[in-house]
């Protein structure tokens, strides 16, 4: 693959994920249980579509021609996405949102973190920027994995669940898709095997805490940043992308 | 005794001295305004949803991140609002209880359906557009707290109105299609805007008390004239028609006339029969049922941990 | 189902380095670090801060409002605190 598709490619693997999660925190916006907290995870969703949006306008400055950051965005079908399967998994309630968050804050943050030393200026500057925003979202969710986790009986069995429910997800953040391997090798992505263990440590770390488990089932769900993705990122892009869809070419 | 109270609470008021939280207030003046400011906080967080609805949908990036920093700015408004309303005896919890049951009212505005996306510009340009209206005079409140929160929260609205003329603007500015769209949503969110300001001033039967008091500084009618002023010349640019055939320029008052306002239609979604009045309602109660088991972890977590803290602290001072 | 509500906390905000901590309003938290947390994310929105403090609202005191006049009218006629209250010839120009 040339260097540049390579790029372009690696590019939506980030931009996905963040596009995707901000689109599902997005959805708790005046359904939250606390005012302060719905306000809180607001903010969250507009730090993860900002590094989105910057990724995008990347992509489309890659891609060239009429591409924009929406155009990228907003204008390819399910198989086209790379994001990984954890992120459009729905929201559920507070135990699953927080969990799903927690589990990439950790992952985002550790690819940040290498992230912001890559060779290609224009990823680790975005980078650079976002790791701030990331270092506080786990903050924000490591305190609430342990609050509710050590919380009463109820809130420590629906966060279990959680835990158990989305598990499945976590292991493809760290089998690399091809472009995911390509991109390290031409040294501008980092080594997906480096993140693992200190993503398994962290989770661990906050788990104990919280007085929580990783449950026992091994079997590791994968597909997402190959464009196989669940059910629910069809019903994800219908809502996202039907305007564009429905009047093509109009600007809004 | 009392009678000097109330003279000198109103001699402050005259004065255009604020009243604080803690101060001596006739209790009518209290309930006037928890009523009032407890409303106003419900408008704000019941606002939430119809544009909420479109957060997911919203048709690119830039429109995408406005709206739900705009829906967040109303979760602000709601919350300082909430703030003010507690310094005058009354919990936020025990508000909210209220707006459960149905005892107490929101901005009948919100019961009307989102039905396409020109329906965010057109809440912005005019539901904003007429709530900065109703608001800006209460920054001057003679309610200490109500006053501040209300500067706040004019701040923040300006950029509000602003995104939502941007909306229309561009609609109308596009493809034939989006420019009906434009105009549709002016034809539905018209008349209930003009509904915002309240019933006409002679059948407002508190305002002449909360006039008194300096809660209000202009009346319905003054403000909804105020407001027809201004959007006329707005429509204008757009190149779109308000809905109102009796819409037009009186010299000799220099004023706009306008048409009479169905106020059975007002009475009738204030009364629970809007469009939206029960998805709306229910959309606030599940979100708090549904938080239930979160608020009380959160509470008995940090309870936890005070008390390791301090059996911490007991050992080592041992 | 216990029912009790996430205590009030008072936010004040340093608006830039060299001013006070002001008191921006309030908000209920359920911990401190939830408290300092919210503060953030609702008063800080639009880069209004470079420091927070907060306080749990049953941790303010405060004067009796009835005190009023034996507490600050007092000092109404101590006009000689003031530079104002002191005459000195006009070529001095600025003390
Ligand atoms: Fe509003
Ligand atoms: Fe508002
Ligand atoms: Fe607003």
């Amino acid at each position: 693959m040339a260097e540049k598709d390579l790029l372009y490619n690696y590019t939506l693997h980030l931009a996905d994920n963040s596009m995707i999660l901000g689109q599902r925190c997005g959805e708790w916006c005046g359904h939250g249980p606390v005012l302060e907290q719905d306000i809180a995870l607001t903010n969250i969703a507009l730090d993860l579509i900002g590094e989105a949006r910057s990724l995008y306008q990347l992509a489309a400055d890659l891609k060239g021609g009429s591409a924009t950051e929406d155009t990228v965005a907003f204008l390819r079908d399910v198989l086209g996405y790379k994001n990984v399967l954890l992120v459009e998994q729905p929201n559920t309630d507070w135990a699953y949102t927080i969990v799903r968050q927690f589990f990439y804050d950790v992952f985002h943050f550790y690819l940040h973190s290498e992230l912001i030393h890559s060779t290609e200026t224009r990823l680790s500057n975005i980078a650079a920027k976002s790791i701030k925003e990331v270092t506080y979202h786990l903050k924000w969710s490591s305190e609430w994995m342990i609050r509710l986790g050590d919380g009463t009986d109820l809130s420590r069995d629906k966060m279990q669940e959680a835990v158990n429910g989305l598990w499945e997800f976590t292991g493809e953040l760290f089998m690399p898709s091809k472009i995911e391997q390509q991109a390290f090798e031409a040294g501008f992505a980092p080594d997906l095997n480096i993140l693992k263990p200190m993503w398994q440590e962290k989770v661990e770390d906050i788990l104990a805490e919280s007085t929580l488990y990783i449950p026992e089932r091994e079997y590791q769900q994968k597909g997402g940043k190959t464009g196989v993705h669940s059910e629910h990122m069809g019903f994800i892009l219908a809502d996202m992308q039907f305007l564009q869809r429905a009047y093509p070419g109009a600007n809004w | 005794m009392e009678i000097n109270l109330e003279e000198a609470f109103q001699k402050r008021i005259d004065d255009e001295i604020k009243i604080e939280p803690r101060d001596w207030m006739p209790e009518k003046y209290r309930k006037t305004l928890l009523r009032q400011i407890s409303q106003h906080a419900h408008s704000e967080i019941v606002g939430m949803l119809p544009e909420g609805n479109w957060i997911t949908r919203a048709p690119n990036l830039r429109r995408k991140v406005a709206l739900l920093a705009k829906v967040q700015d109303e979760a602000g408004h709601g919350l300082y609002l909430y703030s003010a309303a507690e310094t005058l005896g009354m919990s936020r919890d025990e508000m909210l209880n209220e707006l459960h049951i149905g005892k107490a009212k929101y901005s009948s505005i919100f019961n009307y359906p989102t039905l396409t996306w020109a329906d965010m510009g057109a809440i912005g340009w005019l539901v904003d557009g007429a709530a900065i209206m109703n608001q800006v005079p209460l920054c001057r409140a003679s309610y200490g707290p109500y006053a501040r929160a209300m500067v706040r929260v004019c701040k923040e609205e300006s950029f509000h109105q602003r995104q939502g003329y941007e909306i229309m603007l561009t609609l109308c500015q596009g493809t034939p299609e989006q420019k009906a769209m434009a105009q549709d949503a002016l034809n539905r969110w018209w008349w209930p805007s003009m509904m915002m300001f309240g019933p006409n001033d002679d059948n407002s039967p508190n305002s002449a008390q909360s006039t008194k008091w300096k809660i209000k500084r202009f009346s319905n009618d003054e403000l909804r004239q105020k407001f027809v002023d201004v959007s006329v010349p707005q429509a204008e640019i757009l190149g779109i028609t308000i809905p109102d055939p009796d819409l037009k320029w009186n010299e000799a008052r220099g004023h706009f006339d306008f048409g009479v306002i169905n106020w059975d239609e007002f009475n009738q979604v204030v009364a629970g029969n809007g469009p939206c009045n029960k998805q709306r309602l229910k959309a606030r109660v599940d979100a708090w049922e549904k938080g239930a088991w979160v608020r009380e972890a959160a509470v008995a977590y940090a309870e936890k941990r005070e008390k390791r803290n301090l059996s911490k602290e007991n050992t080592n001072a041992a | 189902m216990s029912n009790k509500e996430w205590p009030l906390w008072e936010v004040f905000i340093r608006a830039k380095q060299g001013l006070n901590h002001k008191h921006v309003g309030s908000l209920h938290a359920a911990d401190v670090q939830m408290a300092i947390e919210n503060a953030r994310d609702v008063y800080t929105r639009r880069m209004e801060g470079v420091s927070i403090w907060v306080v749990e609202s049953k941790n303010l005191h405060a004067n009796e409002p009835s005190e009023q006049d034996e507490l600050f009218d007092p000092a109404n006629d101590k006009i000689y605190r003031h530079p104002t209250f002191y005459i000195l010839p006009e070529e001095l120009n600025h003390m």
